[in-house]
């Protein structure tokens, strides 16, 4: 059960100069949480892709639209979630990137969604197209990720 | 606000790109552009310096990616050098150090184009 005491939001308009505060946001949460050094930095990356999937995707760069970050910590695990109402896209359809195919073809996308899912424990998506579409990143506490318990 | 730079040096028959920053889908187009230069400049044997790269996203990556096959098509190659532990895991779950030559230091990669002169 998550505490809605313990939620922590941000709201960012939809525009790629807005990634660094992003990043930064949730690095400092992901360390008082008491992260590791790379896991934080996983963290910080597979958010920064999931943003970027949405300002790219979901809002085809329309700049003015809305992205909002809630961080869930709990006592097991660090949860994000992170939603938009623009388009929706289905991640399942990407195949894992095959790196040759994508020089080959001169491709640059598709590498976030497959990075997401290597960089957290667990990442699960809902669509509600132009409503509300929402990315959960989920990383679990782990005694040997964590640098100072609490 | 600008978080990424760029800085080229000419060596003799290999350029030197210096990347410092954060590399993401923000300043990525400031690569891509830093490579269509040295294309139109006919400049195929280029070394990335990655020293004081912070940080790297997929987008990043993407610009090497869409760049690669031309270069190489004329005969030369992008090979990466000098990354920090952080940004060289981020190119590794995506495979890079198969397809790309990823030297610790900047010395070696010139040198590797030199030899195959």
């Amino acid at each position: 059960m998550i505490s809605r005491r313990n939620l922590i939001i941000k709201r960012i308009p939809s525009r790629t100069e807005n990634l660094l505060e992003v990043r930064e946001f949730v690095g400092t949460a992901a360390r008082s949480f008491g992260f590791s050094e790379e896991d934080i930095a996983n963290i910080v990356l597979a958010v920064d892709e999931a943003c970027t999937n949405i300002i790219k995707h979901a809002y085809q760069y329309a700049n003015d639209r809305e992205i909002e970050v809630t961080i869930l910590p709990s006592q097991q695990s660090f949860e994000i979630r992170i939603f938009d109402n623009g388009k929706a896209f289905d991640p399942e359809a990407l195949r894992p990137p095959n790196l040759k195919e994508h020089i080959g073809h001169h491709r640059r996308g598709g590498l976030g969604v497959y990075l997401m899912k290597r960089l957290m424990d667990k990442v699960e998506y809902s669509f509600n197209p132009g409503k509300k579409n929402e990315v959960r990143l989920i990383k679990y506490r782990s005694t040997s990720s964590v640098v100072s318990g609490r | 606000m600008t978080d990424f730079k760029i800085h080229q040096r000419d060596g003799e028959g290999v350029s030197v790109i210096e990347l410092k920053g954060y590399l993401d889908a923000h300043t990525a187009p400031d690569l891509e552009t830093a490579f269509q230069k040295l294309l139109t400049e006919k400049k195929y044997n280029i070394v990335v310096n990655c020293r004081d790269l912070s940080y790297i996203s997929s987008a990043g990556l993407g610009v090497f990616m869409a760049y690669v096959e031309d270069i190489r098509k004329n005969k030369g190659d992008i090979k990466l050098t000098n990354m920090t532990p952080k940004v060289y895991n981020v190119f590794d779950l995506l495979g890079f150090p198969i397809l790309y030559e990823i030297y610790k230091d900047e010395k070696e990669a010139i040198v590797r184009f030199n030899v195959l002169k």
